[in-house]
């Protein structure tokens, strides 16, 4: 009975430092909070390399999701909010960030946060979130050159995602494997609108699919569709994907397929991209920030 | 840079691209006041560049807001994209 | 001479048999997993309320998304035609068909003889059909005939930000919780889907009498939406889901001539 109740779509927060490294001997330590529809990140700095990030659920308001997300990134740090010199908040939340100095868009900051995490040989950068969908060209200073983002549809989100994890009773994080462990790809589901591919999924399942078989038709037609909204902007090398879905094979794979090209690996957590900028940005304005101070 | 505004679904592409190169040449910004609903609005985007962008309450619904200005038959130019001198506005659809 | 229209719908299969040009027998069918065996349940049943024998009709057209599917029909016609005809059938002085199912929203302009001069289609997304409405029926915990009589009685506008159903769905948990009044989300619901509907309708051009057919004109919340956004009064046929069945069936009698 429990077992039926279960939130399929629920996934683990959790939260970093590195021990190795001393904040009190670093110069500038500054800050990023991405607050995003459905997960919130924040990340420390200190002169400009990675110290401690989070990554949390966002919760009913913003301020409180930041200052969450800020905080457990802090913990056992021996830090606290007022220690940072420079926060910069992004995502869609951003203007309701309590603590922030400043607000940059998302598409800016995961530009900036692509090119550190991925290199500065990146130039199409793809952020499959919770609630949108962003196609990003950028250039080698990790400024954007052509942009779209897509928060209007579900088809193509993590949310979509989670719709189809709920129907099939299958842990979100594990659907991507799953979902290609077929022996042959079946077609994609026809339906791009997430609330027509759900009640085209029952009747195949109806029809005697298994469920496995259901998600690859389901992750198969979710890259197809990231693809064409890609076309947009035109994919360019070196090509990385962020965000959640990045980390769900089942549509990575599809995709680097339909595209032919294959993603950059990083070995930063890819749902930071969007807080890493914020937190690169938040170094360079206190740069200038000291230096108009100093004139 | 090209800044996309709209969406995608499973209907169509809904995309109204402002070109921020072009844009920011431009000094009277007659796409403004040329939307009859109001859709775009100038501002100070991320790289401190004045520029147009398409109000955010409307991103997500440029196909019915930009219906009456496109009627299935006998369509007239597009008001917003007359208006733009250095043809830095355009529509996908 | 007798002749029927099949319109094979997304979620109903729904039959008219004409003689003569007068209707003598009709019926509704679930579509359920087997659309070949809903058809011809429902030309069965049609064909007993006429006390006919399906063999001697004349001339079966199909409409409908699943049109091509019909078993035995002799031609088929876009649902934009059969629904212009039927309608012009039911009412004269009808020029605008605002044809509003689950899965797709269609606003047609039309001559006085019932012919289509020009037509928009929303489909393929939620947002503008009644499948939004359901979702957010589910979301409420209300009956979807409740969920129309509940807009009725709000006099409050809350604009929606979701234009996905998805994403609506965790907008319209957000209101719950922040208790505004279930009435109220159902106008909110109901305003938002008539908006993008006639935004549909504004595109061939709104030319009064101004009729709705489709599932979505059972809903009285949905009419009075429609109404208030076009500032103008809708004819609402009685049946309105055997409309594009009649249109067809009046079409299949042209063809046998």
């Amino acid at each position: 009975m429990n077992e039926n109740k279960k939130e399929f779509w629920r996934w683990k927060e959790y939260n970093w430092h590195d021990e190795n490294k001393d904040p009190k001997s670093a110069d500038i330590i500054s800050a990023g909070v991405d607050v995003g529809s459905v997960s919130s990140q924040a990340v420390i700095l200190l002169d400009g390399e990675l110290y401690a990030y989070s990554n949390m659920r966002t919760g009913s308001d913003s301020p409180n999701s930041a200052k969450n997300a800020m905080n457990w990134a802090l913990e056992n740090t021996g830090l606290t909010i007022d220690d940072l010199h420079y926060t910069v908040g992004t995502g869609y939340g951003r203007v309701n960030v309590p603590f922030s100095d400043r607000a940059i868009t998302e598409i800016a900051c995961h530009a900036r946060g692509g090119n550190l995490m991925y290199g500065n040989t990146v130039r199409t950068i793809l952020d499959m979130g919770g609630q949108d969908c962003k196609a990003i060209l950028c250039d080698e200073k990790g400024k954007v050159k052509n942009f779209l983002m897509n928060d209007k549809c579900a088809a193509g989100t993590g949310r979509g995602m989670e719709v189809f994890a709920d129907l099939l009773a299958i842990p979100i994080e594990e659907v991507g494997e799953m979902s290609l462990d077929v022996e042959e790809e079946p077609p994609p589901v026809s339906s791009t609108c997430v609330v027509f591919a759900k009640s085209e999924a029952s009747s195949l399942l109806r029809e005697g699919w298994s469920k496995k078989k259901v998600l690859a038709a389901y992750c198969s037609a979710m890259a197809h569709r990231v693809v064409s909204l890609l076309e947009r902007v035109g994919v360019e090398k070196d090509f990385a994907i962020t965000g959640g879905i990045a980390k769900n094979a089942g549509v990575v794979k599809r995709l680097e397929k339909e595209l032919n090209v294959t993603a950059l690996k990083s070995k930063y957590d890819t749902q930071i991209a969007g807080a890493f900028g914020a937190a690169l940005f938040a170094r360079t304005l206190t740069e200038k920030q000291r230096k108009k101070a100093s004139a | 840079m090209k800044a996309n505004y709209g969406y995608m679904d499973g209907s169509g592409d809904f995309f109204i691209t402002i070109d921020t190169d072009k844009c920011i040449e431009c000094e009277h910004h007659a796409c403004v006041s040329a939307c009859p609903v109001g859709m775009f609005e100038i501002i100070v985007d991320d790289y401190d560049d004045e520029v147009v962008a398409i109000k955010e309450e409307y991103r997500k619904k440029v196909k019915y807001d930009c219906g009456p200005c496109k009627p299935t038959s006998e369509r007239p130019p597009l008001p917003c994209v007359e208006a733009c001198t250095p043809g830095a506005v355009s529509h996908s659809w | 001479m007798i002749t029927a229209g099949i319109d094979m719908g997304a979620k109903y299969v729904k039959v008219v048999i004409l003689q003569d040009g007068t209707v003598k027998g009709k019926a509704i069918v679930l579509m359920g997993f087997d659309p070949l065996e809903a058809a011809s349940a429902c030309m069965k049943e049609a064909a007993e309320k006429a006390g006919i024998d399906p063999g001697t009709i004349d001339h079966i057209t199909a409409t409908g998304a699943g049109r091509k599917a019909a078993p035995n029909a002799n031609s088929d016609i876009t649902d934009v035609g059969a629904a212009a005809k039927g309608m012009v059938h039911v009412k004269e002085g009808v020029h605008t068909v605002i044809d509003v199912g689950a899965e797709e929203g269609r606003a047609i302009k039309i001559d006085a003889e019932g012919k289509v001069i020009d037509f928009a289609v929303n489909e393929k997304c939620a947002a503008g059909a009644g499948a939004f409405a359901e979702s957010m029926s589910r979301a409420l915990e209300v009956s979807l005939e409740e969920f129309g009589k509940l807009s009725l009685q709000s006099d409050k506008s809350i604009p929606m930000n979701a234009q996905c159903a998805v994403f609506a769905e965790s907008e319209v948990v957000s209101l719950v919780h922040a208790k505004t009044p279930k009435r109220d989300i159902s106008r909110a619901v109901h305003d938002a889907i008539a908006s993008r509907i006639v935004s549909m309708v504004r595109r061939v051009g709104i030319n009064n009498d101004i009729a709705l057919i489709g599932g979505v004109s059972h809903n009285p919340g949905f009419v009075d939406a429609i109404q208030r956004s076009l500032e103008t009064d809708l004819i609402v046929p009685e049946e309105p889901d055997y409309v594009s069945a009649l249109g067809a069936a009046i079409v299949a009698g042209e063809r046998n001539k």
